[in-house]
Protein backbone atom coordinates (compact mmCIF):
# COMPACT_ATOMS: atom_id res chain seq x y z
CA UNK A 1 0.00 0.00 0.00
CA UNK A 2 1.39 3.28 -0.47
CA UNK A 3 2.59 4.96 2.33
CA UNK A 4 -0.64 7.65 3.51
CA UNK A 5 1.08 11.42 4.04
CA UNK A 6 -0.19 13.26 6.91
CA UNK A 7 -4.17 13.75 7.40
CA UNK A 8 -6.08 16.67 8.59
CA UNK A 9 -6.38 17.01 12.69
CA UNK A 10 -9.75 15.30 14.22
CA UNK A 11 -11.31 19.45 14.40
CA UNK A 12 -10.38 20.27 10.77
CA UNK A 13 -11.83 16.61 9.57
CA UNK A 14 -14.86 16.98 11.29
CA UNK A 15 -15.48 20.75 9.78
CA UNK A 16 -14.59 19.84 6.43
CA UNK A 17 -17.80 17.37 6.58
CA UNK A 18 -20.08 19.33 8.71
CA UNK A 19 -19.62 22.42 5.98
CA UNK A 20 -19.29 19.94 2.76
CA UNK A 21 -23.09 19.06 4.12
CA UNK A 22 -24.64 22.50 4.66
CA UNK A 23 -22.99 24.04 1.50
CA UNK A 24 -24.28 21.45 -0.65
CA UNK A 25 -27.42 22.08 1.18
CA UNK A 26 -27.47 25.65 0.95
CA UNK A 27 -26.85 25.42 -3.15
CA UNK A 28 -29.66 22.97 -3.63
CA UNK A 29 -31.55 25.16 -1.31
CA UNK A 30 -30.95 28.46 -3.09
CA UNK A 31 -31.55 26.64 -6.66
CA UNK A 32 -34.48 25.42 -5.53
CA UNK A 33 -36.27 28.06 -4.24
CA UNK A 34 -35.73 30.63 -7.16
CA UNK A 35 -37.54 28.18 -9.14
CA UNK A 36 -40.69 27.33 -7.24
CA UNK A 37 -43.96 29.24 -6.55
CA UNK A 38 -44.84 27.15 -4.75
CA UNK A 39 -45.22 27.27 0.06
CA UNK A 40 -41.82 25.45 -0.12
CA UNK A 41 -40.41 28.79 -1.10
CA UNK A 42 -41.21 30.49 2.13
CA UNK A 43 -39.48 27.33 3.97
CA UNK A 44 -36.65 27.58 1.80
CA UNK A 45 -35.91 30.80 1.88
CA UNK A 46 -36.45 30.83 5.69
CA UNK A 47 -33.18 27.76 6.07
CA UNK A 48 -31.16 29.65 3.40
CA UNK A 49 -30.43 32.42 5.52
CA UNK A 50 -29.61 31.39 8.77
CA UNK A 51 -27.63 28.54 7.05
CA UNK A 52 -25.82 31.07 5.26
CA UNK A 53 -24.60 32.87 8.48
CA UNK A 54 -23.82 29.31 10.10
CA UNK A 55 -21.15 28.91 6.81
CA UNK A 56 -20.09 32.46 7.46
CA UNK A 57 -19.23 31.74 10.71
CA UNK A 58 -17.72 27.76 9.75
CA UNK A 59 -16.02 29.03 7.39
CA UNK A 60 -14.04 31.72 9.91
CA UNK A 61 -13.28 29.43 12.34
CA UNK A 62 -12.62 26.75 10.22
CA UNK A 63 -9.67 29.48 8.39
CA UNK A 64 -8.43 29.79 11.85
CA UNK A 65 -8.02 25.96 12.11
CA UNK A 66 -6.23 25.62 8.87
CA UNK A 67 -4.03 28.76 9.69
CA UNK A 68 -3.37 26.92 13.18
CA UNK A 69 -2.80 23.34 12.20
CA UNK A 70 -1.70 23.73 8.16
CA UNK A 71 -2.38 20.87 6.15
CA UNK A 72 -1.04 17.65 5.35
CA UNK A 73 2.25 17.93 2.26
CA UNK A 74 0.43 16.96 -1.06
CA UNK A 75 1.74 13.22 -2.39
CA UNK A 76 5.39 14.12 -3.27
CA UNK A 77 4.74 12.85 -7.19
CA UNK A 78 1.73 14.69 -8.05
CA UNK A 79 2.46 16.64 -11.57
CA UNK A 80 3.34 20.11 -10.43
CA UNK A 81 0.08 21.70 -12.58
CA UNK A 82 -2.11 19.10 -10.58
CA UNK A 83 -0.48 20.41 -7.31
CA UNK A 84 -1.12 24.06 -8.45
CA UNK A 85 -4.94 23.23 -9.07
CA UNK A 86 -5.61 21.31 -6.10
CA UNK A 87 -3.84 24.21 -4.02
CA UNK A 88 -5.86 26.91 -6.10
CA UNK A 89 -9.44 25.15 -5.91
CA UNK A 90 -8.53 25.27 -2.15
CA UNK A 91 -8.24 29.44 -2.30
CA UNK A 92 -11.49 29.75 -4.37
CA UNK A 93 -13.31 27.34 -2.22
CA UNK A 94 -12.09 29.21 1.53
CA UNK A 95 -12.99 32.81 -0.67
CA UNK A 96 -16.57 31.50 -1.65
CA UNK A 97 -17.25 30.23 1.73
CA UNK A 98 -16.61 33.49 3.39
CA UNK A 99 -18.05 35.68 0.14
CA UNK A 100 -20.78 34.26 -0.56
CA UNK A 101 -22.87 34.73 2.79
CA UNK A 102 -21.16 38.18 2.44
CA UNK A 103 -22.60 39.42 -0.33
CA UNK A 104 -25.95 37.23 0.10
CA UNK A 105 -25.77 39.78 3.26
CA UNK A 106 -24.87 42.75 1.59
CA UNK A 107 -27.66 41.89 -1.30
CA UNK A 108 -30.89 42.07 0.76
CA UNK A 109 -29.18 45.36 2.67
CA UNK A 110 -28.63 46.68 -0.72
CA UNK A 111 -32.98 45.81 -1.40
CA UNK A 112 -33.48 47.68 2.23
CA UNK A 113 -34.65 43.76 2.75
CA UNK A 114 -34.51 43.13 6.78
CA UNK A 115 -32.19 40.36 7.31
CA UNK A 116 -34.08 37.93 9.25
CA UNK A 117 -32.36 35.22 11.06
CA UNK A 118 -34.77 33.67 13.77
CA UNK A 119 -37.69 35.37 14.75
CA UNK A 120 -36.52 38.99 16.43
CA UNK A 121 -33.01 38.42 15.50
CA UNK A 122 -31.92 40.69 12.66
CA UNK A 123 -28.49 41.52 11.44
CA UNK A 124 -27.71 45.33 10.47
CA UNK A 125 -27.75 46.64 7.17
CA UNK A 126 -24.28 45.87 5.33
CA UNK A 127 -24.55 48.46 2.98
CA UNK A 128 -26.92 51.31 2.08
CA UNK A 129 -30.21 50.50 -0.27
CA UNK A 130 -29.01 50.82 -4.16
CA UNK A 131 -30.57 49.25 -6.98
CA UNK A 132 -27.28 49.37 -8.76
CA UNK A 133 -25.59 47.90 -6.09
CA UNK A 134 -28.73 45.20 -5.40
CA UNK A 135 -28.01 44.22 -9.31
CA UNK A 136 -24.42 43.62 -9.15
CA UNK A 137 -25.17 41.81 -5.95
CA UNK A 138 -27.59 39.73 -7.08
CA UNK A 139 -25.97 38.89 -10.24
CA UNK A 140 -22.67 38.14 -8.83
CA UNK A 141 -24.44 35.81 -5.94
CA UNK A 142 -26.49 33.95 -8.62
CA UNK A 143 -23.36 33.27 -11.01
CA UNK A 144 -20.82 32.68 -8.04
CA UNK A 145 -23.87 29.58 -6.99
CA UNK A 146 -23.12 27.70 -9.89
CA UNK A 147 -19.12 28.02 -10.10
CA UNK A 148 -19.58 26.78 -6.22
CA UNK A 149 -21.39 23.85 -7.19
CA UNK A 150 -18.98 22.80 -10.51
CA UNK A 151 -15.90 23.73 -8.02
CA UNK A 152 -17.67 21.02 -5.58
CA UNK A 153 -18.18 18.65 -8.48
CA UNK A 154 -14.71 18.54 -9.40
CA UNK A 155 -13.65 18.65 -5.80
CA UNK A 156 -15.60 15.52 -5.74
CA UNK A 157 -14.14 13.89 -8.51
CA UNK A 158 -10.53 14.84 -7.60
CA UNK A 159 -10.85 13.01 -4.11
CA UNK A 160 -12.45 9.98 -5.46
CA UNK A 161 -9.93 9.72 -8.10
CA UNK A 162 -7.29 9.99 -5.21
CA UNK A 163 -9.32 7.08 -3.52
CA UNK A 164 -9.95 4.85 -6.04
CA UNK A 165 -7.38 5.37 -9.02
CA UNK A 166 -4.17 7.00 -7.52
CA UNK A 167 -4.25 5.14 -3.70
CA UNK A 168 -1.71 7.84 -2.59
CA UNK A 169 -3.89 8.82 0.75
CA UNK A 170 -5.24 12.43 -0.22
CA UNK A 171 -9.21 10.98 0.14
CA UNK A 172 -7.99 9.39 3.90
CA UNK A 173 -6.45 12.60 4.52
CA UNK A 174 -9.69 14.04 5.26
CA UNK A 175 -11.69 10.97 5.73
CA UNK A 176 -13.37 10.13 9.10
CA UNK A 177 -11.64 7.19 9.97
CA UNK A 178 -9.37 5.54 7.19
CA UNK A 179 -9.86 2.33 6.33
CA UNK A 180 -5.92 1.19 7.11
CA UNK A 181 -4.56 -1.46 8.63
CA UNK B 1 5.52 -3.84 -15.59
CA UNK B 2 3.49 -5.05 -18.40
CA UNK B 3 1.58 -7.20 -16.26
CA UNK B 4 0.67 -4.10 -13.88
CA UNK B 5 -0.44 -1.87 -16.40
CA UNK B 6 -2.65 -4.68 -17.75
CA UNK B 7 -4.08 -4.80 -14.91
CA UNK B 8 -4.59 -2.08 -13.45
CA UNK B 9 -6.42 -0.11 -17.03
CA UNK B 10 -10.02 -1.86 -16.48
CA UNK B 11 -9.75 -0.87 -13.02
CA UNK B 12 -9.12 2.34 -13.68
CA UNK B 13 -12.22 2.64 -16.46
CA UNK B 14 -14.21 1.34 -13.52
CA UNK B 15 -13.24 3.35 -11.13
CA UNK B 16 -13.00 6.77 -13.41
CA UNK B 17 -16.90 5.31 -14.58
CA UNK B 18 -17.69 4.73 -10.82
CA UNK B 19 -16.38 8.93 -10.61
CA UNK B 20 -18.35 10.15 -13.67
CA UNK B 21 -21.54 8.30 -12.45
CA UNK B 22 -21.45 10.03 -8.80
CA UNK B 23 -20.48 13.69 -10.19
CA UNK B 24 -23.30 12.97 -13.10
CA UNK B 25 -25.88 12.13 -10.34
CA UNK B 26 -24.96 15.27 -8.03
CA UNK B 27 -25.65 17.41 -11.32
CA UNK B 28 -28.67 15.90 -12.42
CA UNK B 29 -30.20 16.30 -9.00
CA UNK B 30 -29.02 20.04 -8.76
CA UNK B 31 -30.81 20.12 -12.50
CA UNK B 32 -34.08 18.68 -11.50
CA UNK B 33 -34.03 21.31 -8.30
CA UNK B 34 -33.28 23.89 -10.42
CA UNK B 35 -36.60 22.50 -12.21
CA UNK B 36 -34.49 22.32 -15.87
CA UNK B 37 -35.84 19.01 -15.71
CA UNK B 38 -39.19 19.67 -15.05
CA UNK B 39 -41.06 21.78 -18.35
CA UNK B 40 -44.31 22.15 -16.15
CA UNK B 41 -43.07 23.67 -13.38
CA UNK B 42 -44.35 26.81 -12.22
CA UNK B 43 -41.57 29.29 -11.63
CA UNK B 44 -41.51 32.89 -10.54
CA UNK B 45 -40.70 33.68 -13.95
CA UNK B 46 -43.78 31.95 -15.88
CA UNK B 47 -45.70 33.44 -13.56
CA UNK B 48 -44.73 36.94 -13.72
CA UNK B 49 -45.06 35.99 -17.99
CA UNK B 50 -48.34 35.04 -17.84
CA UNK B 51 -49.28 38.68 -16.50
CA UNK B 52 -47.16 40.46 -19.33
CA UNK B 53 -48.78 41.64 -22.49
CA UNK B 54 -47.59 41.25 -25.86
CA UNK B 55 -45.48 44.54 -25.89
CA UNK B 56 -43.44 42.61 -23.37
CA UNK B 57 -42.77 43.10 -19.48
CA UNK B 58 -42.32 47.04 -18.81
CA UNK B 59 -38.48 48.05 -18.22
CA UNK B 60 -37.45 48.96 -14.97
CA UNK B 61 -40.80 48.74 -13.64
CA UNK B 62 -42.97 46.41 -11.33
CA UNK B 63 -43.90 43.71 -13.25
CA UNK B 64 -47.47 44.13 -12.29
CA UNK B 65 -49.54 46.94 -10.81
CA UNK B 66 -46.59 48.77 -12.62
CA UNK B 67 -48.29 52.83 -12.10
CA UNK B 68 -48.11 53.88 -8.65
CA UNK B 69 -47.20 57.17 -6.88
CA UNK B 70 -45.82 57.15 -3.61
CA UNK B 71 -47.03 58.36 -0.34
CA UNK B 72 -45.22 58.61 2.85
CA UNK B 73 -47.12 59.09 6.59
CA UNK B 74 -47.28 57.78 9.94
CA UNK B 75 -49.47 54.98 11.45
CA UNK B 76 -50.60 55.72 15.13
CA UNK B 77 -51.40 52.46 16.60
CA UNK B 78 -53.97 52.46 19.78
CA UNK B 79 -53.03 49.55 21.79
CA UNK B 80 -55.86 47.18 20.73
CA UNK B 81 -53.88 44.98 18.50
CA UNK B 82 -52.12 43.98 21.18
CA UNK B 83 -54.73 41.82 21.99
CA UNK B 84 -53.88 40.20 19.37
CA UNK B 85 -49.87 39.97 18.35
CA UNK B 86 -46.78 40.92 20.20
CA UNK B 87 -45.96 42.62 17.25
CA UNK B 88 -44.22 46.02 18.58
CA UNK B 89 -46.18 47.83 15.96
CA UNK B 90 -49.34 47.38 18.11
CA UNK B 91 -48.21 48.70 20.73
CA UNK B 92 -49.58 52.88 21.24
CA UNK B 93 -46.98 55.09 19.04
CA UNK B 94 -46.65 56.80 16.05
CA UNK B 95 -44.95 54.41 13.54
CA UNK B 96 -43.63 55.93 9.76
CA UNK B 97 -45.04 54.82 7.30
CA UNK B 98 -43.97 54.41 2.99
CA UNK B 99 -46.06 53.83 1.04
CA UNK B 100 -47.11 53.29 -2.61
CA UNK B 101 -51.02 53.68 -4.31
CA UNK B 102 -51.21 51.93 -7.93
CA UNK B 103 -53.73 50.33 -10.43
CA UNK B 104 -53.25 46.71 -11.88
CA UNK B 105 -51.95 46.06 -14.46
CA UNK B 106 -49.01 46.18 -16.58
CA UNK B 107 -48.79 49.18 -18.42
CA UNK B 108 -46.99 52.13 -16.28
CA UNK B 109 -48.80 54.67 -18.45
CA UNK B 110 -52.00 52.83 -18.33
CA UNK B 111 -55.21 55.24 -18.12
CA UNK B 112 -56.67 55.72 -14.85
CA UNK B 113 -60.13 55.13 -15.53
CA UNK B 114 -59.10 51.82 -17.49
CA UNK B 115 -57.84 50.22 -13.88
CA UNK B 116 -60.04 47.04 -13.22
CA UNK B 117 -57.94 46.98 -9.78
CA UNK B 118 -56.66 49.17 -7.25
CA UNK B 119 -54.09 48.68 -4.98
CA UNK B 120 -51.76 49.83 -2.06
CA UNK B 121 -48.42 49.04 -0.45
CA UNK B 122 -47.92 49.69 2.70
CA UNK B 123 -44.38 49.44 5.03
CA UNK B 124 -44.67 50.17 8.34
CA UNK B 125 -41.30 50.24 10.39
CA UNK B 126 -41.08 49.94 14.29
CA UNK B 127 -37.91 51.30 15.99
CA UNK B 128 -36.90 48.13 17.25
CA UNK B 129 -35.85 47.60 13.27
CA UNK B 130 -39.04 45.22 12.61
CA UNK B 131 -41.08 45.78 9.19
CA UNK B 132 -44.15 44.91 8.33
CA UNK B 133 -44.85 44.96 4.15
CA UNK B 134 -48.05 44.66 2.68
CA UNK B 135 -49.79 45.12 -0.44
CA UNK B 136 -53.31 45.08 -0.67
CA UNK B 137 -56.32 45.68 -3.21
CA UNK B 138 -59.36 47.09 -3.16
CA UNK B 139 -61.19 43.25 -4.20
CA UNK B 140 -63.35 41.99 -1.68
CA UNK B 141 -61.62 38.34 -2.80
CA UNK B 142 -58.56 37.16 -4.66
CA UNK B 143 -59.35 36.04 -8.45
CA UNK B 144 -57.44 32.21 -7.31
CA UNK B 145 -57.11 29.81 -4.76
CA UNK B 146 -53.49 28.52 -5.55
CA UNK B 147 -50.70 30.03 -7.73
CA UNK B 148 -51.43 27.55 -10.25
CA UNK B 149 -55.04 28.48 -10.59
CA UNK B 150 -54.07 32.02 -10.99
CA UNK B 151 -51.50 31.02 -13.57
CA UNK B 152 -53.82 28.82 -15.76
CA UNK B 153 -56.82 32.08 -15.04
CA UNK B 154 -53.88 34.40 -16.70
CA UNK B 155 -53.21 32.03 -19.57
CA UNK B 156 -56.73 31.37 -20.34
CA UNK B 157 -57.60 35.09 -20.36
CA UNK B 158 -55.04 35.52 -22.94
CA UNK B 159 -55.90 32.91 -24.84
CA UNK B 160 -57.59 33.86 -28.20
CA UNK B 161 -60.03 31.22 -27.81
CA UNK B 162 -63.39 32.69 -26.52
CA UNK B 163 -64.07 29.48 -24.72
CA UNK B 164 -60.68 29.31 -22.78
CA UNK B 165 -62.19 31.38 -20.05
CA UNK B 166 -65.21 29.47 -20.02
CA UNK B 167 -63.38 26.37 -19.61
CA UNK B 168 -61.66 27.51 -16.92
CA UNK B 169 -64.28 28.98 -14.73
CA UNK B 170 -66.24 24.96 -15.54
CA UNK B 171 -63.32 24.11 -13.18
CA UNK B 172 -62.94 27.19 -11.40
CA UNK B 173 -66.33 28.48 -10.45
CA UNK B 174 -64.76 30.59 -7.42
CA UNK B 175 -63.17 32.90 -10.31
CA UNK B 176 -67.33 34.06 -11.36
CA UNK B 177 -66.97 36.74 -7.79
CA UNK B 178 -64.13 38.07 -8.67
CA UNK B 179 -65.19 38.78 -12.50
CA UNK B 180 -68.17 39.56 -11.21
CA UNK B 181 -66.75 42.07 -9.06
CA UNK B 182 -64.37 43.85 -11.41
CA UNK B 183 -67.22 44.10 -14.13
CA UNK B 184 -69.86 45.48 -11.61
CA UNK B 185 -68.56 47.16 -9.22
CA UNK B 186 -68.44 51.31 -9.41
CA UNK B 187 -65.28 52.96 -9.26
CA UNK B 188 -64.55 55.78 -6.63
CA UNK B 189 -63.48 59.10 -7.68
CA UNK B 190 -60.05 59.16 -5.44
CA UNK B 191 -58.07 56.09 -3.57
CA UNK B 192 -59.13 58.26 -0.77
CA UNK B 193 -62.75 56.51 -0.88
CA UNK B 194 -60.68 53.10 -1.49
CA UNK B 195 -60.85 50.46 1.21
CA UNK B 196 -57.67 48.45 0.56
CA UNK B 197 -57.91 44.40 1.44
CA UNK B 198 -54.95 41.84 2.29
CA UNK B 199 -57.39 39.33 0.82
CA UNK B 200 -54.53 36.55 2.52
CA UNK B 201 -54.58 35.26 5.80
CA UNK B 202 -52.35 35.97 8.41
CA UNK B 203 -51.43 34.40 11.67
CA UNK B 204 -51.64 36.94 14.67
CA UNK B 205 -49.84 35.54 17.85
CA UNK B 206 -50.33 37.20 21.03
CA UNK B 207 -48.72 36.84 24.32
CA UNK B 208 -50.04 33.79 25.49
CA UNK B 209 -48.78 32.37 22.52
CA UNK B 210 -52.32 32.02 21.14
CA UNK B 211 -52.63 32.41 17.22
CA UNK B 212 -55.18 33.90 15.35
CA UNK B 213 -56.14 33.75 12.08
CA UNK B 214 -56.96 36.91 10.76
CA UNK B 215 -57.36 39.43 7.46
CA UNK B 216 -57.37 43.21 7.28
CA UNK B 217 -58.09 45.77 5.67
CA UNK B 218 -57.44 49.47 5.39
CA UNK B 219 -60.51 51.48 5.40
CA UNK B 220 -61.31 54.93 4.28
CA UNK B 221 -62.15 57.67 6.22
CA UNK B 222 -63.23 59.51 3.20
CA UNK B 223 -67.00 58.70 2.17
CA UNK B 224 -66.70 57.15 -1.35
CA UNK B 225 -68.41 58.91 -4.48
CA UNK B 226 -68.82 56.33 -7.10
CA UNK B 227 -68.67 57.82 -10.57
CA UNK B 228 -70.89 55.94 -13.07
CA UNK B 229 -68.96 54.05 -16.34
CA UNK B 230 -69.83 57.35 -18.62
CA UNK B 231 -68.49 59.07 -15.76
CA UNK B 232 -65.61 57.18 -15.20
CA UNK B 233 -64.68 56.80 -19.11
CA UNK B 234 -64.52 60.79 -19.14
CA UNK B 235 -61.96 61.32 -16.57
CA UNK B 236 -58.28 62.29 -17.12
CA UNK B 237 -56.01 59.59 -17.93
CA UNK B 238 -54.26 60.69 -14.68
CA UNK B 239 -57.03 61.41 -12.46
CA UNK B 240 -56.13 59.56 -9.84
CA UNK B 241 -52.87 60.52 -9.61
CA UNK B 242 -53.64 64.03 -9.82
CA UNK B 243 -56.76 63.57 -7.56
CA UNK B 244 -54.46 62.42 -4.56
CA UNK B 245 -51.16 64.77 -5.33
CA UNK B 246 -53.91 67.50 -4.90
CA UNK B 247 -56.25 65.82 -1.80
CA UNK B 248 -52.62 65.14 0.01
CA UNK B 249 -51.48 68.54 -0.71
CA UNK B 250 -54.26 70.02 1.09
CA UNK B 251 -55.18 67.69 4.12
CA UNK B 252 -53.49 64.78 5.70
CA UNK B 253 -55.93 61.43 3.99
CA UNK B 254 -57.09 58.78 6.98
CA UNK B 255 -57.28 54.82 6.47
CA UNK B 256 -58.38 52.90 9.73
CA UNK B 257 -56.57 49.86 9.87
CA UNK B 258 -59.08 47.15 10.92
CA UNK B 259 -57.70 43.16 11.83
CA UNK B 260 -60.56 40.54 11.18
CA UNK B 261 -60.28 37.51 13.37
CA UNK B 262 -61.39 34.14 11.69
CA UNK B 263 -63.58 31.99 13.54
CA UNK B 264 -62.96 28.19 13.95
CA UNK B 265 -63.58 26.56 10.27
CA UNK B 266 -63.26 29.95 8.34
CA UNK B 267 -61.53 29.49 4.82
CA UNK B 268 -57.74 30.81 5.97
CA UNK B 269 -56.28 28.93 3.18
CA UNK B 270 -58.46 30.06 0.18
CA UNK B 271 -58.24 33.86 -0.76
CA UNK B 272 -61.12 34.06 -3.12
CA UNK B 273 -63.50 33.25 0.34
CA UNK B 274 -64.34 35.52 1.92
CA UNK B 275 -65.81 35.38 5.59
CA UNK B 276 -69.04 36.00 7.18
CA UNK B 277 -69.54 39.57 8.13
CA UNK B 278 -69.95 39.25 11.79
CA UNK B 279 -66.13 38.23 12.16
CA UNK B 280 -64.63 40.01 15.28
CA UNK B 281 -62.81 43.23 13.64
CA UNK B 282 -60.90 45.29 16.00
CA UNK B 283 -59.58 48.76 15.11
CA UNK B 284 -56.00 48.73 16.00
CA UNK B 285 -55.09 52.44 14.23
CA UNK B 286 -54.71 55.09 12.20
CA UNK B 287 -53.16 55.54 9.11
CA UNK B 288 -52.45 59.15 8.00
CA UNK B 289 -50.99 59.91 4.54
CA UNK B 290 -49.13 63.25 5.22
CA UNK B 291 -47.08 63.42 1.82
CA UNK B 292 -47.28 62.17 -1.88
CA UNK B 293 -44.17 61.93 -4.14
CA UNK B 294 -43.67 60.45 -8.36
CA UNK B 295 -42.56 57.24 -7.74
CA UNK B 296 -39.35 57.99 -10.37
CA UNK B 297 -37.76 59.45 -7.74
CA UNK B 298 -39.88 58.50 -4.56
CA UNK B 299 -38.94 56.87 -1.61
CA UNK B 300 -41.58 53.61 -2.43
CA UNK B 301 -39.69 52.94 -5.76
CA UNK B 302 -37.11 50.60 -4.64
CA UNK B 303 -39.42 49.09 -2.10
CA UNK B 304 -40.69 45.31 -2.73
CA UNK B 305 -43.81 45.40 -1.04
CA UNK B 306 -43.19 41.54 -0.38
CA UNK B 307 -46.20 40.12 1.75
CA UNK B 308 -43.93 37.76 3.61
CA UNK B 309 -42.21 40.82 5.36
CA UNK B 310 -44.37 40.41 8.96
CA UNK B 311 -42.61 41.60 11.85
CA UNK B 312 -42.04 39.44 15.00
CA UNK B 313 -45.36 38.31 16.16
CA UNK B 314 -47.11 38.03 12.53
CA UNK B 315 -46.46 34.91 10.39
CA UNK B 316 -47.63 33.17 6.99
CA UNK B 317 -50.77 30.98 7.60
CA UNK B 318 -52.06 28.13 5.17
CA UNK B 319 -53.03 30.21 2.59
CA UNK B 320 -50.42 29.63 -0.32
CA UNK B 321 -50.83 32.97 -2.00
CA UNK B 322 -48.37 35.06 -0.18
CA UNK B 323 -45.54 32.75 -0.52
CA UNK B 324 -45.85 32.50 -4.92
CA UNK B 325 -46.36 36.52 -4.52
CA UNK B 326 -43.13 36.99 -2.40
CA UNK B 327 -41.58 34.43 -5.02
CA UNK B 328 -42.77 36.68 -8.10
CA UNK B 329 -42.29 40.14 -6.33
CA UNK B 330 -38.94 39.23 -5.85
CA UNK B 331 -38.25 37.88 -9.70
CA UNK B 332 -40.03 41.35 -10.54
CA UNK B 333 -37.49 43.24 -7.96
CA UNK B 334 -34.37 41.82 -9.45
CA UNK B 335 -35.68 42.43 -13.02
CA UNK B 336 -37.14 46.05 -12.30
CA UNK B 337 -33.98 46.94 -10.37
CA UNK B 338 -31.65 45.68 -13.36
CA UNK B 339 -33.22 47.66 -15.73
CA UNK B 340 -33.40 51.31 -14.08
CA UNK B 341 -31.68 52.84 -16.86
CA UNK B 342 -34.92 52.32 -18.72
CA UNK B 343 -36.51 54.14 -16.11
CA UNK B 344 -35.14 57.40 -15.73
CA UNK B 345 -35.12 59.23 -11.43
CA UNK B 346 -35.65 62.53 -12.81
CA UNK B 347 -38.62 63.92 -13.18
CA UNK B 348 -40.09 66.82 -14.42
CA UNK B 349 -43.46 66.15 -13.35
CA UNK B 350 -43.64 68.96 -10.12
CA UNK B 351 -46.80 69.27 -8.21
Amino acid sequence: MTAIPGRFAAPQRLIHWVMALCILSMLFIGVGMVATVSSKYLTLVQIHKPLGIAILVLALIRLTLRLYYGAPALPADLPVPVKLAAKLSHYFFYALMIGMPLIGWAMLSAEAYPVVLFGRLHLPPMVSASPYLHTLLWRTHYCLAFAFFALILMHVAAALFHRLVRHDGVFEAMASDPARK
Amino acid sequence: MVETAKQSRPFAFRACTTIAVVVGMVALAFAYTAGWLSARRLTPEKLIAALQSESGPPLGHRRNHSKGICFTGILEANGRGTALSTASVFAPGVYPVVGRFNIGGTDPNQPDPLAQVRGFGIRITTPDGQEWRSAMIDAPVFAAPTAQAFYEFLTAARNNDPNALKKYSAVHPEILAFVSWVKNHLRTESWTEDRFNSLDSFIFIDATETKHAVRWSFVPETPPVTLTPSELAKREPNFLMEDIAARVAAHPQHWELMITVASPGDPTADPTKSWPEDRQTINVGTLTVQDVQQEADGPCRDINYDPVVLPSGITTSDDPIPAARSAAYAFSYDSRTSEASHYPRVTRAKQ
